[in-house]
């Protein structure tokens, strides 16, 4: 996105506030260790705005943060050893599961993942229902965090109406796929049913009420002293900070670098389509927050393209040795009969190797390793998840903060904690 | 200035167009200081790691063609394997593989967009740690040794991140159970 130099600014902050030794602690200085007037306060694990089960050890001298340890793993439950014992098909509910905002981000990318190994040719109408689908997910993910983030700094109203929305895409997700959430619809070699009738016209009418909405959070918002307050120079990051840290997606965007996976390194037809990439230049809450707001602009502009350069033709490729044969030639071809059974019994067989494969979820760089030793089952999945590596730089956002910024700054970086944790 | 001067490299290969640095453990934090540096991959995305125990024991029934045996990339239709054919799939050097996946965001990559470093170690060797390299690797390498139990030397609080304190054992390895954990019941003692 072309930005007015007048919004670019130097560095953020001097040097790095990356901690020392440890980058993801915040230690106490020992000089105020010894006046023993630090004060340790557990945040967590069960708080109601940590979006899960986080742990944050924090400790205070008055107002102060001068030592922060976040602690995650409360919600681990072996996503990726679970996915070891099932079957390549069987393994691909698991990937949406981990987060309940980006799930159909999660699936394709280890859909994406499982075709690369394959060497299978997804057919253009998959490829732009995914598109369509996961562009939605990133405003369905993105209205989530924006009404919860709000709720958390004491702004009730915009919770309501993001949820209003929230429901008209949870609606479209249910025409398509027959459930609200965790959706299991992208299979390997395209989708699991053809679009159903009656879909783009749905989906046409979210796309003319979807920038409207959007101008009315901005609305309760942007122009809202408390939240202008609460957020503008809270929570600093600097762009190479945020680069060594790792970090991705709007947080790194709100940081000032101008990066994008779909627009870098384009996936699924994302070359095809027009879009911008904001940008905002100070790293703080209030950076976030409008990156943020811009994208589910962007997104909703995305779908609509999608819309129109929807191209006909099958949904799903025609391999017999991968996807499932068209059920109508069960009765009557012995050889399809074959397929199947051997299909739903056994699984498909990947070919021996390993890959990783990086997609641009909602919440960044999203990324799924898997290595198969030629059979049924995966041998290792392991995903990358931004949610856990957003939560590193929790230290390095609350140097010199107040205790009270904490919940804005944490909340900024928008995490899951089931994606964090897997 | 290439990749192939890679300090420490030990092989280089392509499959699947991802690039591939195997490198020697001891000359890690070296090699990786030289691609940040050199090559301008400023960015770890991710370290995940792999146990090959009881890779090559049993024959697989699988489609055989793929990177390995030298074509460009999936499939060969013509040679499946059935279980009948099973055939085993290629040694490893080593049971563990830790890969380090490195992304360039800011300088823009010459030769490859991404590229993975590969190290392979034993059980009970240890993998230098590249926290001072990028500061992320920190709790990425705490989940490599809270899930494989791979000890990565000079990291500054290698402790278990997912699993309990006290966890015994190393889940994601192949010789550790599912469901192996002892579950209490309300009512007994």
């Amino acid at each position: 996105m072309a930005v007015a130099p007048e919004k670019r600014r130097g560095s953020i902050y001097e040097g790095s506030r990356i901690p020392q030794p440890i980058p993801s602690v915040l230690q106490v200085p020992e000089a105020l260790r010894k006046a023993d007037d630090i004060l340790e306060v557990n945040f967590g694990p069960n708080h109601p705005s940590t979006h899960g089960v986080l742990r944050l050890i924090v400790e205070l001298d008055g107002e102060r943060v001068v030592g922060l340890r976040a602690v995650v793993g409360y919600l681990h439950t072996g996503f990726e050893k679970s996915m070891e014992s099932k079957t390549w098909w069987k393994a691909i509910p698991y990937a949406p599961r981990m987060d309940y905002l980006a799930f159909q981000a999660n699936e394709l990318a280890f859909v994406l993942a499982i075709e690369k190994l394959l060497g299978i040719e997804v057919p253009p109408k998959a490829t732009w229902m995914r598109m369509l689908l996961t562009e939605l997910n990133r405003v369905h993910s993105h209205l989530v965090w924006l009404g919860t983030s709000a709720l958390e700094l004491g702004a009730i109203s915009p919770f309501w109406y993001t949820f209003r929305e929230r429901d008209r895409v949870l609606d479209l997700f249910e025409m398509v796929t027959g459930v609200r959430m965790h959706t299991r619809y992208f299979q390997v070699g395209g989708l699991a049913e053809d679009i159903p009738r009656g879909f783009f016209d749905e989906c046409r009418k979210f796309c003319e009420i979807m920038p409207g909405a959007v101008d009315q959070y901005e609305q309760l918002l942007t122009q809202n002293e408390i939240w202008l307050k609460r957020t503008k120079g809270v929570g600093l990051l600097s762009a190479e900070d945020a680069i060594a840290m790792g970090q991705s997606g709007p947080v790194l965007r709100g940081s000032g670098v101008d990066w994008d996976l779909r627009r870098a390194q384009p996936y699924l037809a994302y070359d095809q389509v027009d879009f911008d990439v904001p940008v905002y230049y100070n790293g703080d809450v209030w950076d976030r927050y409008k990156v943020h707001m811009d994208e589910m602009r962007e997104s909703t502009r995305i779908v609509a393209q999608a819309l129109e350069g929807m191209p006909g033709g099958p949904w799903i490729a025609d391999d017999r040795k991968v996807v499932l044969p068209p059920r109508e030639e069960l009765h009557t071809s012995m050889e399809t009969l074959i397929h199947h059974f051997k299909l739903v019994t056994e699984g498909f067989r990947v070919p021996e190797g390993e890959v990783y494969v990086t997609i641009e979820s909602p919440r960044g760089e999203f990324g799924c390793y898997l290595c198969s030793d030629g059979g049924p089952r995966p041998w290792r999945v392991r995903f990358r998840t931004p949610s856990f590596i957003a939560l590193q730089a929790t230290a390095t956002l609350m140097t010199d903060a107040l205790v009270a910024d904490m919940i804005a700054a944490v909340g900024s970086l928008d995490t899951v904690m089931g994606e964090c944790d897997r | 200035m290439t990749l192939a001067g890679t300090p420490g490299l030990v092989e280089m290969k392509v499959d699947h167009g991802e690039t591939t640095l195997v490198v020697d453990p001891a000359r890690l934090v070296e090699a990786c200081t030289y691609l940040r540096d050199d090559e301008g991959f400023d960015f770890l995305s991710d370290i995940s790691s792999v146990d090959y125990l009881g890779w090559s024991d049993e024959p697989v029934a699988g489609y055989w063609g793929g990177p390995s045996s030298g074509a460009s990339a999936g499939r060969d239709l013509n040679t499946p394997g059935t279980w009948g054919l099973a055939r085993k799939p290629a040694p490893k050097p080593k049971r563990f593989a830790v890969n380090l996946h490195l992304l360039s965001v800011r300088s823009g990559a010459r030769e490859a967009p991404r590229v993975r470093v590969q190290v392979w170690v034993d059980d009970g060797e240890t993998v230098p740690s590249v926290v001072s390299v990028w500061p992320t690797a920190d709790w990425q390498e705490r989940e490599v040794w809270d899930m494989m139990g791979i000890r990565f030397a000079g990291h500054p609080d290698l402790t278990r991140i997912l699993m309990d304190d006290d966890w015994e054992g190393f889940p994601l390895r192949k010789d550790y159970p599912i469901g192996g954990e002892p579950v209490r019941f309300s009512g007994e003692e």
